[in-house]
């Protein structure tokens, strides 16, 4: 198992701790992970981005330039990274705030509605977890329990209802295909 | 026989190689009274400069560190930091301290790191042969500036005393000289006190001493000492800037 | 080794340095180390130690000379234009025969260059980097698992030979995170030797401590030179470290450090897989370098390849290896760009077959450079993004 993983968004919308639990789930389920953001001006300017690696092997480059998976959270994001995905790719669109659609035939799309589930589950912070919980839904490349016990180890000051909202958020995310 | 006087036992055998007349000879030796007479000398540690100093470490005979042109007050940083039981102080001159090496003397003081510095002004940069310094006066010859220092071209002397005064973490700045014997009493009381704030951990401390450098001024020791009464005293004059240092005790 | 967690390079070498005793830090900002001086600032007040935020570089390796001279476990970190301007007081160092811990998280230059992990720095680390006749120790991890743990590795060597050792990483391990773990208990600062030449403390049971580094009398200079080269050799003879994978059988040995080194890992399997039989050494110690080694590999392989984020600094000491005993080609990566790992598994079955024009030549290179959509291939270049 490979995964390769690009998350990118507004900063604001947890794209980069997104990133960082992924790579935080990994490592609960006994993966070799790495996490690698975007840092400096670009932070500054509003997107940010991550790259995330889960991996059975060795993490050869941390810096994923052709992804499995890329989980786009804003409209900006989607003309970056659909033309890096792998023949084959996982694109995961947040619906919620992007309306283009992806020009690539040779990629699976899945379509979130990631604001509204988030804000259904409780807060529309949790829009990231939706999206993780639909990639972890359709990959299985890492489980929904190793990302809610990574969580607490992530998220060390959340209180015990976040949590539970944020579980519920990347339940519900899992549930679409 | 009776002896009046003897060599401080904060200064090695070693003879000094200062010029006739230099300043350094006289500021070495009220140092090393100074570090005997507050029995400092096992936990003393001197940073030598760049400049006609840098044999500082040679003479004074207690632990010492030779450091890069004008970063002394950094490596006093070092040293107070890792071992805040040590008594550091940088003895630099004015090239050293007022041009290559005055952001470390800025910051140090802004920090109020609780070190000593000693700064040696004799207007001139003595080891590399007369060049201009900042602190050279205007209309002053030096090898870079044949015509003597023009306002208009390199600009006026930096006073440095006067400028690490408006520092809020300094807390004790006196200007004195080292051209008569009363002025060379003071200059070993201010040292002494230079020396006490940071036994006492009051902070930062910084004694400029004006001097002459016959030599690099072309003149003779007593024409030289005619010109620091009258040239440079006009310029850089005598006395405390800042001593915010009682206050302090008080406070503590 | 304890259970690994994860963590960001740039923090877990700062950790790494605590539990190795270091208990001196002095920094100033500059991307991408800021997580060292950041993690610094509280975890030395928290052990105790020191922590100082200078006003330049210059100031900051200064004060490292200044603490190094009282014999703690003192330590710098910077990324490549702050590690030009450390040179002047590494240079007092390697003078003083202190030892110290340099960190440089490499960026892209030369000049301000750009924020992005780099390999550039190399010549200048493993030569010395300041002036006169000296060298540094160099350790060159390629995992957050290794930033973690090499400073106390160069901590030991620096103080086993009186030499400033440096940690030579770049912008890439200290930004990302990995899963780590450290191999080593905390060393209690208070059970390390003081050591007979530092300074600094009360010490009415010893006699005074020189700390310097000038020489002028006559031939002194050169006799303290000969002696640091005494110890140099013992450095070379004993304290090489690299890695080897699949070498046994290869035929073309791909030589990579850092993090480059991961990518040409992944293109030696790829290599494997269509038949080439490749096969990798990683120096880890960029000085001293692998070089009987790399001699005695390159006479049964049929080619070299290096592979670095730079223009070929790191071959000059591959070919000083080699001596020509096979051809040595150079896939460069320079401008701050991480090798991909299909075009190094390319460039190895290139270089096997001697087929140089299919190797990426400096006209390869140019073309490429241009046709290159920047700002999604590497997530830290933006237009218009300067520091």
């Amino acid at each position: 198992m490979y995964q390769g993983v690009r998350i990118a968004g507004f900063g604001g919308q947890g794209v980069v701790s997104a990133g960082v639990l992924l790579a935080q789930a990994g490592l609960v389920d006994g993966k070799a992970v790495s996490w690698y953001p975007s840092y400096g001006p670009e932070m500054r300017g509003g997107t940010a981005n991550c790259s995330v690696v889960i991996t059975d092997g060795e993490v050869s480059t941390p810096v994923v330039s052709t992804p499995d998976t890329a989980i786009v959270m804003n409209e900006p994001s989607l003309p970056k990274f659909e033309p890096l995905l792998k023949k084959g790719g996982l694109l995961i669109i947040n619906s919620s705030l992007i309306k283009s659609k992806p020009k690539r035939t040779d990629i699976r799309v899945v379509y979130v509605d990631c604001n509204a589930i988030a804000e259904k589950a409780g807060s529309l912070k949790a829009a990231n977890l939706v999206a993780l919980g639909t990639f972890a839904g359709i990959t299985g490349a890492i489980s929904i329990d190793a990302i809610a016990s990574a969580m607490k180890k992530v998220f060390k000051r959340a209180k015990p209802e976040i949590l539970e909202l944020n579980r519920k958020a990347l339940e519900e995310g899992a549930k679409l295909k | 026989m009776n002896a009046i006087t003897k060599r401080p036992s904060a200064l090695t055998e070693a003879q000094f190689h200062y010029c006739p007349g230099c300043g350094h000879s006289v500021v070495h030796r009220l140092t090393a009274e100074v570090i005997d007479e507050l029995n400092i000398k096992d936990r003393a540690v001197v940073v030598a400069p760049v400049g006609c100093a840098v044999f500082a470490d040679k003479y004074f005979d207690v632990d010492s560190i030779q450091g890069p042109h004008g970063r002394g007050p950094a490596i006093a940083t070092g040293i107070k930091r890792a071992k805040p039981d040590s008594i550091v102080f940088s003895y630099q001159g004015d090239g050293d301290l007022a041009s290559i090496g005055m952001a470390e003397i800025v910051h140090a003081a802004a920090r109020g790191e609780n070190i000593t510095v000693i700064f040696i002004n004799n207007t001139i940069y003595g080891m590399t042969g007369g060049q201009m310094a900042p602190t050279t006066l205007v209309g002053q010859v030096a090898t870079t500036a044949p015509k003597g220092r023009n306002e208009k071209l390199q600009g006026n002397p930096i006073n440095v005393s006067e400028m690490l005064a408006q520092l809020k973490s300094a807390k004790y700045i006196e200007r004195v000289s080292s051209d008569s014997a009363p002025n060379i009493i003071k200059a070993k009381k201010a040292i002494k006190k230079a020396f006490q704030n940071q036994i006492d951990g009051l902070g930062f401390s910084f004694v400029e001493v004006l001097s002459i450098c016959p030599t690099n001024w072309g003149t003779t020791p007593l024409k030289g000492l005619d010109f620091l009464r009258e040239k440079m005293m006009a310029q850089y004059p005598l006395g405390v800037f800042k001593d915010v240092t009682a206050a302090n005790k008080e406070g503590k | 080794m304890s259970e690994k967690v994860l963590m960001k390079g740039n923090e877990a070498l700062a950790e790494g340095a605590i539990r190795a005793g270091c208990r001196f830090f002095a920094g100033y900002p500059i991307t991408p180390q800021n997580e060292v001086p950041e993690y610094m600032s509280w975890r030395q007040e928290e052990t105790g130690g020191a922590f100082v935020q200078a006003e330049s570089e210059v100031s900051a390796v200064n004060m490292l000379y200044g603490a190094a001279a009282t014999g703690v476990r003192a330590m710098t970190s910077s990324s490549s234009p702050g590690v030009s301007l450390k040179q002047e007081g590494i240079s007092y160092m390697a003078g003083a025969d202190l030892p110290c811990l340099i960190v440089n998280i490499m960026r892209g230059g030369p000049g301000l260059g750009n924020i992005a992990g780099a390999q550039g720095d190399y010549t200048q680390a493993t030569r010395g980097g300041g002036n006169g006749d000296y060298r540094t120790l160099v350790l060159a991890p390629f995992s957050v698992q290794e930033l973690a743990n090499f400073p106390k590795k160069a901590f030991e060597l620096s103080e086993k030979y009186r030499i400033p050792a440096m940690i030579l990483a770049d912008g890439i391990l200290g930004q990302m995170m990995e899963g780590m773990s450290y191999d080593f208990e905390p060393v209690d600062p208070k059970t390390l030797p003081q050591p007979a030449w530092a300074i600094g403390g009360k010490h009415a049971d010893r006699k005074r401590n020189m700390v310097f580094s000038y020489a002028l009398g006559e031939g002194e200079l050169e006799k303290m030179v000969l002696k640091r080269a005494e110890r140099y050799a013992l450095i070379e003879r004993d304290e090489v470290l690299y890695e080897e994978r699949d070498t046994q059988d290869a035929e073309v040995l791909i030589v990579a450090y850092g993090i480059s080194a991961r990518a040409s890992i992944a293109a030696m399997n790829m290599a494997r897989a269509n038949g080439v039989k490749a096969g990798l050494l990683r120096p880890i110690t960029l000085w001293p370098f692998p070089t009987k080694r790399i001699a005695e590999l390159s006479k049964k392989v049929k080619a070299v390849l290096c592979v670095e984020m730079s223009m070929g600094q790191m071959k000059v000491d591959v070919d000083l290896a080699v001596k020509g005993s096979c051809p040595v080609y150079l896939h460069a990566k320079p401008g701050a760009f991480f090798p991909v790992a299909e075009e190094i598994a390319t460039a190895a079955e290139s270089a096997l077959n001697g087929k140089k024009d299919q190797l990426f030549s400096l006209e390869d290179l140019v073309k490429n450079a241009e046709n290159k959509t920047y700002a999604v291939n590497n997530p830290i270049c933006k237009e218009g993004a300067l520091l």
